[in-house]
């Protein structure tokens, strides 16, 4: 469904339903260079399962306008437009790895506006080494392999993807193919740069929940156990297969947890 | 440029891709699941494996786990995102069809066709009105001008038939492209070993998985697979991927799953409902045959260039047709877009016109006289005298068929021995 946001194009799927006042919303938010499609199964679901589903397209990401947006926060700010774009009062959120980080900051911000939040692949901080970014900056191939290789559990490169027939690192690269250039660097570099998650992890007051791969590359398990102590009451899954992609790499652990995380 | 992460090469990804060992038993070997469906756990899991909202398995029309070990393979040995195995070669041209089009569409094909295609998209297509214009392939122009409002895809062989012409794959892309149309090719010639079509522009791709990935000549499939790279929406021509369609609860399949649209209708249409499905058991037979492909494909490149050169300098030959020879039109192509080889099957005309040729065929002592190709076993047909018999010379001339045109399929046998049992051939074809 397109929205307009900054005047400008935005949208979210919203798994072919229209949007219900009468019924709870959750926002789905990607990760760098990724998409809406990256949360299919598990946005599927809820869509079919009495919400109303906004999986996002961040500016400049699948099917919404650019420019990109060059920080957490201002992406914070940019769901709380949209969501007021779609006329959504309320909403939970499921973030992963960029999208975790927006999230936290939107629940901080907004407190009432967002009920409760799911991090996945998650830390802080987000770092991203230089290696990484510099071939990100100069749009080189080998940064989209260094998001497609470490960006899944290692076992991923031989295979055994869980949905019949795909292959995980060649869809992932097919996907990072479509973004225009500087996106995925503008995207590192706001997770690199995001210096707000000990503030805002202090500050959220709603049910945090945190999924966590211990096979995740990116941001190791290690590291979101440790930015999960930092969060008052927050729920940890690790899922012991998952690399950093866990939604393609165990879609139906996440989408267990989410149900869970998420009922009543 | 720094060093990044590897990817594992080709053939660790001929050996495991696709499968984990496996977890409840601990194969090593890919298991065969000879089963039609799979137990759901509750009626909540069955409803969200219909809607799609979990992965994994109903029916095994639609997937399988033994199958889906080949898809994956496949796809990462050509670098795709995905691929669906199929009943068969046609069967996947076939699945490729009938999910980007409708009556109406078109095709602008290579004329240098596999007779059995040549037959589906000139004759049987048209039946049900999609309509396909034929153009010789070495000049790119001529798919572009065959191009209509109607065009819904460009498509040729990586090595022709029968003369091995090599599609100009970055031209011929270039045209499709610019004309907001995928480009399809069959590679069952190549191979991903060989060649990796999406790497020069092609969009989907499909292998008679009969020949050199299975090798053995034991099983009948085929494997179509999607690069991903193709861009539905923006082309605005194919409303089967990117409209709300009402054959599967108003899933818009790009909106849905981006990348995966092409699969995700294929597999969930075109599998559902036309079923040229592949049995888990000739998967298995297929895995078998692509774990040494790596090791094949180099000998059989090797032989194929010793019995060229052998008959290049015999006089009972009249012209072989082998892109790697200096006088093939396609040489230069070849030299670029297929560097480890041109692969191991390829014809030659024999003085002395059809006779000349059943003798040949039949003083053959190592050679299989049989229609196929891509065997480990090498094989030999002579179409003037059998698949082609009832044509006249004539005929047969502007099929691309000479009276003495001789196919061989080069095996692994030792390449002496083949070379030997040619020389008995030619022989006989001289008196």
């Amino acid at each position: 469904m397109n929205f307009t946001v900054d005047g400008r194009q935005a949208f979210a799927y919203t798994a072919a339903h229209a949007l219900d006042a009468a019924k709870p919303t959750v926002v789905f938010a990607h990760g760098a260079g990724l998409e809406h499609s990256w949360f299919g199964l598990q946005s599927r679901y809820f869509g079919y399962h009495g919400r109303n589903v906004l999986a996002l397209d961040f500016p400049a990401h699948g099917r919404s306008e650019g420019p990109p947006l060059g920080s957490v926060t201002e992406m914070a700010d940019w769901v709380l437009r949209l969501l007021d774009a779609a006329q959504v009062r309320k909403a939970s959120m499921v973030g992963h790895s960029l999208g975790s980080l927006v999230a936290l900051e939107c629940a901080a911000r907004h407190p009432e506006r967002i009920e409760k939040i799911a991090l996945l692949g998650t830390a802080y901080p987000m770092t991203v080494t230089a290696v990484f970014l510099n071939a990100a900056q100069e749009n080189r191939q080998d940064a989209y392999d260094m998001l497609n290789i470490w960006g899944h559990a290692q076992q991923v490169a031989l295979g055994g993807n869980p949905n019949p027939g795909m292959w995980m690192h060649g869809d992932t690269l097919a996907r990072l193919a479509r973004l225009a250039p500087g996106v995925l660097y503008n995207d590192l570099k706001a997770c690199h740069e995001y210096a707000g998650g000990e503030a805002a992890a202090a500050k959220v007051k709603c049910p945090v929940l945190f999924v966590l791969g211990r096979r995740d590359q990116m941001t190791p398990a290690k590291a979101g156990l440790a930015f999960a102590e930092t969060v008052a009451g927050a729920q940890v899954v690790q899922l012991a297969a998952s690399g950093h992609s866990l939604m393609a790499e165990s879609p139906d652990a996440v989408l267990d947890a989410l149900i869970d995380f998420l009922r009543g | 440029m720094a060093a990044g992460p590897k990817y594992p090469g080709f053939d660790t990804l001929a050996l495991h891709a696709g499968q984990s060992p496996d977890a409840t038993n601990g194969a090593r070997a890919v298991p065969i699941y000879a089963t039609t469906s799979y137990v759901f756990r509750d009626s909540e899991h069955a409803a969200s494996l219909f809607n799609m909202e979990r992965a994994g398995h109903v029916y095994s029309r639609i997937s399988n786990p033994t199958v889906a070990v080949l898809e994956e393979r496949m796809a990462a040995l050509e670098g795709g995102v995905g691929a669906i195995a199929t009943a068969s070669g046609q069967a996947a041209l076939h699945l490729a069809v009938a999910t980007l089009m409708d009556a109406g569409s078109h095709i602008v094909a290579s004329n240098s066709l596999y007779g059995g295609s040549h037959n589906l998209l000139g004759y049987t297509l048209k039946r049900f009105g999609i309509d396909t214009t034929f153009v010789a392939p070495g000049t790119p122009e001529n798919f572009r001008k065959a191009i209509r409002p109607e065009t819904r895809l460009l498509f040729g062989e990586t090595l022709g038939n029968p003369g091995l012409e090599v599609l100009d794959f970055p031209a011929v892309a270039k045209v499709a492209h610019e004309a907001g149309l995928p480009l399809l090719v069959d590679a069952t010639f190549t191979t991903p070993y060989l060649m990796q079509p999406f790497a020069h522009g092609a969009d989907l791709l499909y292998h008679s998985a009969t020949k050199f990935l299975g090798g053995h000549g034991v099983a009948i499939g085929g494997v179509l697979v999607d690069s991903g790279r193709f861009d539905w929406e923006n082309s605005g021509k194919f409303p089967q991927l990117t409209a709300p369609y009402a054959g599967f609860h108003d899933m818009d399949f790009e909106e849905e799953s981006g990348t995966r649209a092409f699969l995700l209708r294929a597999r969930r249409e075109g599998l559902r409902d036309f079923g040229a499905c592949m049995a888990p058991m000739t998967a298995f037979h297929i895995l078998q045959g692509i774990e040494t492909l790596h090791l094949r494909m180099p000998r059989h490149v090797a032989s194929t260039r010793k019995i060229v050169n052998f008959l290049v300098s015999n006089s009972a030959v009249d012209k072989v047709l082998y892109p790697e020879l200096p006088e093939h039109p396609d040489h230069a192509l070849a030299k670029k877009l297929l560097p480890k080889g041109c692969g191991a099957v390829f014809s030659f005309d024999l003085r002395g016109g059809r006779e000349a040729g059943k003798r040949f065929i039949e003083s053959l002592r190592v050679f299989s006289h049989l229609a196929n190709v891509g065997d480990a076993k090498s094989l030999v047909i002579h179409p003037a005298s059998t698949t082609h018999y009832r044509m006249t010379d004539a005929d047969l001339t502007k099929a691309g068929i000479g009276p003495g045109t001789v196919r061989l399929s080069v095996g692994l046998e030792d390449a002496e021995d083949l070379i030997e049992d040619l020389a008995r051939g030619l022989r006989a074809a001289r008196k």
